[in-house]
């Protein structure tokens, strides 16, 4: 197979003659071999010395009962539809102009919604029909379900306004009282379905045995304040460039510093298109990074500082000497 | 050395080349276009030219053990499965190695990386071996992204909690679910090594095809030297 | 158990993260570590004689 190319105008940051000197003998499977046990024994000395970090995840469970005023604020925002998931757009559900874009490119709703969610439903009135001897509580929803839609915005908005300054009184919920209806028993119920466990094992299972899919519990997980009060607490929230960090004294993804820290900087530091504007940011530089044997300036940058003299210090000064 | 093909013998690899029959086989054909590209002295070269004479050189071969590293502790962690860390010691060792082995395989990647932006290894037809390079590191960081967000414990939520608002606006949320754990550990135990490991193997290869990368000509610094005559190495 | 204990981590790298904070740039000390040694380990890299060889020369 030939590949002689036809004659063209060399550029020293593009070609390079062919190497028609000395070869020496290198044993590459050796050396393959040697670099092999060298790094055996690099990762024993770390994993005994430091470990890894493996901090327990947190459950429903565990939220409603360390701040049940906090669950019952998140669980009325998903029975009213007002939740970041319910009013997320896709691929959760089509709540308009939800999605990111960048002028006209929106992604996001052009693949639409693939993984659907109705808070209200999956989060909190499915769940608790799945309970049995609840006949007061299989009652507030029938009043609930029954009612106009006007009619529960008046209850849920009501109930908004009293847990903002409900209480917990040794993990027991406590909100003052108000006209919100039947509301207050299902966030209630809610809330103690959640101190039992029951709510993460409804959440997850969605009526089957098997499962491996999180996202109902991750998702109401996140929408409210307990998970990210952990993660901040940890430095990991996205404001603290926390994509590149581990918890505790962990080195983390320091190869993610420059995907993170586009979000620390203007515009895309107060936008609410941040994410598509970092991926496409990322995205072009990864494509000219690839492409770089192809970009002037760029590509001479190494023949301009020159470490490449340090590098091949030997050869030149062997050439030198010839 | 091969099965006995008795359609015009060949005398070797790369021998005198097909016959007319066998030149319409596609199994004739795969083998000689791999036998000269790929000549086995230069597949297992046992020699380097007289320039390789520094450290930096020994990166990609650190690089590369480190990948087995993470992939031969990564199968410990399999036959076990993915709770056995969080209650046994052993295996929490395990997962250890498996971090430190990733972090090793960053480290010594990223350090690879630098040398060769500074050599400006893409010269004389390198640039697919530098495209393949580039592009196992970015299939990399995927990779090591979902064995974060399938270790099922509190970075797990987190991570992936946060992850899912990058990649839903990209519309890639539709499918590939971040919080769906049996999605992402597949793709973090089946596909993205595959990936990884497949396009590490096209960068080894490129490497070994092209021969690494002479040095700059002395002058180069300050001039461009029209050359007439052929410039790439023969394959 | 003798193997739990041999195997639990001589230096514990939990608890409270040390970060360092320089204008917008936060970073943890342990990520601040592994850049500073990378760049450590790249620069000994090029600097450092290669052990010559007393081999064939074609």
């Amino acid at each position: 197979m030939s590949s002689v190319k036809k004659a063209r105008r060399f550029n020293p940051d593009r070609d390079v003659a062919p190497w028609k000197g000395a070869y020496v003998p290198y044993d590459i499977l050796k050396e393959a071999f040697v670099a092999l046990l060298a790094v055996a024994v690099l990762i024993v000395v770390m994993a005994a010395v430091f470990s890894s970090p493996d901090d327990p995840s947190i459950t429903l469970k565990k939220w409603s009962a360390v701040n049940p005023v906090d669950f019952a604020q998140t669980a009325i925002t998903e029975l009213d539809g007002s939740s970041g998931t319910a009013t997320y757009g896709p691929p959760y559900n089509a709540t308009p102009d939800a999605a990111q874009h960048m002028g006209f490119f929106e992604p996001a709703q052009w693949f639409g919604v693939h993984q659907p969610i109705n808070t209200a439903q999956d989060f909190v009135i499915g769940p608790l029909r799945t309970l049995p001897n609840q006949q007061l509580l299989q009652r507030a929803l029938d009043v609930y379900q029954g009612a106009s839609a006007a009619q529960q915005s008046a209850w849920t908005t009501a109930y908004e306004k009293a847990v903002a300054n409900a209480t917990d009184v040794q993990g027991r919920l406590h909100v003052p009282a108000g006209r919100y209806g039947p509301v207050g028993y299902i966030v209630g119920s809610l809330t103690a379905m959640a101190q039992t466990g029951g709510l993460d094992g409804t959440l997850l299972s969605e009526g089957q045995f098997y499962n491996t899919d999180y996202t109902k519990p991750l998702l109401f997980l996140a929408d409210g304040s307990y998970l990210e009060s952990l993660a901040g607490a940890q430095h990991l929230q996205g404001s603290q460039w926390g994509m590149m960090n581990e918890t505790g004294n962990y080195p983390g993804q320091a190869w993610l510093w420059l995907y993170t820290m586009w979000y620390q900087v203007a515009p895309m530091n107060t936008s609410s298109n941040a994410d598509l504007e970092v991926w496409a940011i990322m995205m072009l530089l990864s494509v000219g990074l690839i492409f770089l044997p192809f970009i002037p300036i760029l590509r001479s940058i190494p023949r301009w500082t020159r470490v490449y003299k340090l590098i091949w210090r030997r050869h030149y000064r062997e050439l030198a000497t010839t | 050395m091969s099965i006995d093909t008795d359609i015009g013998a060949e005398s070797g690899p790369g021998g005198p080349g097909p016959t007319t029959a066998e030149s319409r086989q596609w199994t004739a054909r795969v083998r000689h276009t791999a036998e000269s590209a790929f000549p086995p002295d230069q597949l297992l070269p046992d020699r380097q030219p007289a320039y390789m004479a520094s450290w930096i050189y020994v990166f990609g071969v650190l690089t590369v053990v480190s990948l087995a590293w993470v992939i031969i502790t990564g199968c410990i962690l399999a036959i076990m499965g993915p709770s056995w860390w969080h209650v046994s010691s052993t295996g929490h060792f395990v997962n250890s190695l498996h971090l430190w082995s990733v972090e090793f395989f960053f480290f010594f990647m990223v350090i690879h990386l630098w040398g060769k932006f500074f050599m400006a290894a893409w010269r004389g037809n390198r640039r697919l071996t530098w495209a393949t390079g580039v592009i196992a590191f970015l299939v990399s960081v995927p990779a090591a992204f979902t064995g974060y967000i399938s270790q099922q414990n509190f970075d797990s939520q987190w991570i992936s909690t946060q992850a899912k608002d990058g990649i839903n606006a990209t519309g890639a949320g539709a499918v590939w679910n971040v919080l769906n754990f049996g999605q992402m550990l597949m793709w973090h135990i089946v596909l993205l090594p595959i990936g990884v490991i497949i396009i590490a193997g096209l960068h080894v290869l490129m490497v070994r095809r092209r021969g690494i990368v002479p040095p700059f000509a002395v002058g180069d610094a300050h001039s461009e030297t029209p050359v007439a005559a052929p410039l790439e190495e023969p394959a | 158990m003798v193997l739990g204990a041999l195997l639990a981590a001589l230096v514990n790298l939990g608890g409270t993260g040390k970060y360092i904070h320089w204008g917008f740039i936060q970073i943890s000390v342990a990520n601040f570590i592994v850049i500073i040694l990378m760049i450590v380990v790249f620069i000994l890299a090029i600097l450092l004689p290669f052990p010559k060889r007393k081999g064939d020369r074609q």
